[in-house]
């Protein structure tokens, strides 16, 4: 029975690096950029919603609301003004300027919060739990899961549904034709760093209010959004959901043998995944 | 008529004189300098050392790589368990180090070479991480907290006793001046070692491979060995620093050895800085690095978060870097590649 708890417990952590990875799978599906500084926008976003809730003594569940459009607008600017600068054939640009975004952003965080660890203020809601059979289920991990695939849901609304979602898909074929059809590619992209944003904000509140956060932490929560973008699949949500799933089964698995191999057994699921599916599990786009 | 094909130019020619000078002041600095000025220049040569193999990787192979504490790493832990598990001397331990990092580069490579362009960036990331965790776990050489070389073994190290004798030092700033002359060895032999590959066939090859992989392939360059080249002598390259920086430190751990902010941010920012794709770039980049590092000590993360800023900056406005940005306005190269016809009689298409 405890290894069916730890599975699903992992199940349900698949669905945090969903929501890390969603935004990160979003964002190279259509400009094929790969933003390092990903894992460190989350952490920002963590902070962003500790300032809401310290200055205006609200609920983590309503400053996430209030961050939503001001992570957008990040986003957007961010994109307009920096990254679409560095699009084009030459990989280095985007890696370099995003690596140095990311080193800046750390450096940043921990000028003005300092090193010490923060948590987003709990409530009986986040420490709840449901009893399903003899299985007894934290109600923050089944929240994270179902904001993840409500998500997942919403992207592929907006792709397959929305005129916005015809542009992207247009945008990410071919940018050059998408601009003779009256198509801005570079407000495009914008748009979609700014939507990207808007789920790493979800992604921040569920990783402020599960666990402790500090500046330095982003990376690994890079890591953890790569791994999963690679294991589904460029291209594809549900993969990168199913990405997420692998490796926090791996992880809480590794943790249940010795606690010392918890992120270890992740990479190495993500290692196995990369040596038989070198194109991960979904491969939808040709890249 | 005599055609002949020259890669000198007379600014490299100066620059060759100025060098040797150079490199005579650099080896006999231990006769003047104090310890204080050897620990920098150490520190400078051994950032010097990762940057041009970082720089061949990234620059000339097209390999944007995040993982080389993967090798300094290894490398470090390859020579403190040569010294501590098998009782070598500190100083041959450090060609282990080299290989200890290449033996884990196959693998490495295999792996990552499977992950194209940026997602080859995050999958070597995360192979250092994979080899961090794995060495961490290596109860021997002190886990996650780390060990320290044994006393005995930093005192014997071969060269010392005669370095304590002929400058009149203390063991310990000898052990210093040693790992400063085997840091400028180690950076000569590889910008040696590296501007003589670019001169070779394969360093033709490589620049083909790098502007442009297709047309390289249809001329017949095996692309994919090209890369594997480059990989493998960088890891090797990076493994020997990595050995040569904690024999000089004395003290390990798995968070410190493979930092990826020492070793490979750090190192990115010396090269983009400097200008990626030179031999000229990292040289220039490391002193720009070091004078900033003076500047800003004292100021914390606002050190780094400048030199963030600063490779933004860089990459967008002058993406070839700081050596780019003179060597386009004066035409001057000091390591130059660039094959140049002349001699002979020029026949224009008009007669």
């Amino acid at each position: 029975m405890i290894w069916v708890d730890t599975i699903i417990q992992g199940i349900l952590l698949g669905g945090l690096y969903a929501l890390f990875a969603a935004g990160l799978s979003l964002v190279f599906g259509i400009m094929r950029l790969v933003n390092l500084a990903h894992g460190d926008l989350i952490v920002m976003g963590a902070y962003l919603m500790l300032v809401l809730v310290t200055l205006l003594g609200l609920s983590p569940f309503l400053a996430v609301f209030i961050a939503m459009p001001l992570m957008f607008v990040l986003g957007w600017v961010l994109q307009k003004f920096l990254l679409n600068r560095t699009l084009g054939d030459d990989i280095l640009p985007p890696l370099l300027v995003t690596f140095g975004l990311s080193i800046a952003l750390q450096n940043a965080l921990l000028e003005g919060f300092s090193a010490d660890s923060q948590r987003l203020p709990t409530n009986a809601l986040t420490t709840a739990s449901v009893d399903v059979g003899p299985i007894t289920l934290g109600v923050m991990p089944l929240l994270t899961f179902a904001s993840a695939v409500l998500v997942i849901i919403g992207l592929n609304q907006l792709f397959y549904r929305t005129e916005l979602g015809r542009a992207f898909r247009a945008t990410s074929d071919d940018a050059t034709t998408a601009s003779l059809m009256g198509i801005k590619p570079a407000n495009i992209f914008a748009t979609a760093t700014g939507i990207a944003l808007v789920i790493v904000t979800i992604a921040a509140l569920y990783l402020g209010l599960r666990a402790n956060f500090d500046p330095n932490i982003g990376p690994a929560r890079l890591i953890y959004a790569f791994e999963a973008v690679i294991i589904g699949g460029l291209g594809s949500l549900w993969g990168t959901l199913l990405g997420g799933i692998i490796i926090g089964v791996a992880q809480t698995v590794g943790a249940a043998v010795n606690p010392e191999w918890q992120i270890l057994a992740g990479h190495v699921a993500f290692l196995v995944v990369l040596l038989v599916r070198p194109r991960g599990l979904f491969p939808r786009a040709n890249d | 008529m005599a055609y002949t094909v020259t890669t000198q130019t007379p600014a490299s020619r100066i620059a060759t004189i100025l060098g040797a000078i150079l490199v005579v002041v650099l080896i006999v600095l231990p006769f003047f300098a104090g310890r204080g000025t050897i620990q920098d220049m150490f520190f400078i040569l051994t950032m010097l050392v990762l940057a041009q193999f970082w720089n061949l990787l990234a620059g000339y192979g097209g390999l944007v790589s995040i993982g080389q504490q993967a090798f300094v790493g290894m490398g470090a832990y390859a020579l403190f368990g040569a010294v501590i598990l098998l009782g070598l001397d500190p100083v041959p331990s450090i060609l282990l180090a080299g290989v200890a990092a290449l033996v884990i580069a196959v693998p490495t490579a295999f792996f990552a070479f499977r992950l194209n362009g940026a997602y080859f960036a995050i999958g070597t990331w995360v192979i250092a991480e994979v080899v961090r965790l794995l060495v961490a776990q290596w109860k021997t050489l002190g886990g996650g907290t780390g060990t320290s070389l044994p006393r005995d073994a930093t005192r014997d190290m071969w060269f010392v006793e005669g370095i304590e004798e002929m400058l009149g030092v203390r063991s310990a700033a000898a052990r210093d001046i040693l790992a400063y002359w085997l840091a400028l060895a180690l950076a000569l032999a590889t910008i040696g070692g590296i501007y003589w590959l670019l001169r070779t066939r394969r360093g033709l090859a490589l620049a083909a491979v790098r502007d442009n992989t297709e047309a390289a392939k249809s001329v017949g360059v095996d692309a994919a060995r090209m890369k594997w080249t480059v990989f493998l002598t960088s890891a090797f390259g990076t493994g020997l620093a990595g050995g040569l920086i904690y024999m000089q430190k004395a003290r390990i751990s798995p968070d410190a050895a493979f930092s990826v902010t020492d070793w490979t941010a750090y190192v990115i920012f010396i090269v983009v800085i400097g200008g990626i794709g030179t031999i000229e770039g990292p040289i220039i980049g490391v002193l720009v690095f070091f004078a900033l590092q003076a500047l800003l000590a004292d100021f914390g993360s606002w050190y780094l978060m400048t030199l963030g800023v600063l490779a933004i900056v860089i990459m967008l406005i002058a993406p070839r870097g700081l050596w780019g940005l003179l060597s386009e306005r004066t035409g001057l190269h000091l390591f130059p590649i660039r094959r140049r016809l002349s001699g002979g009689q020029l026949t224009t298409s008009e007669e």
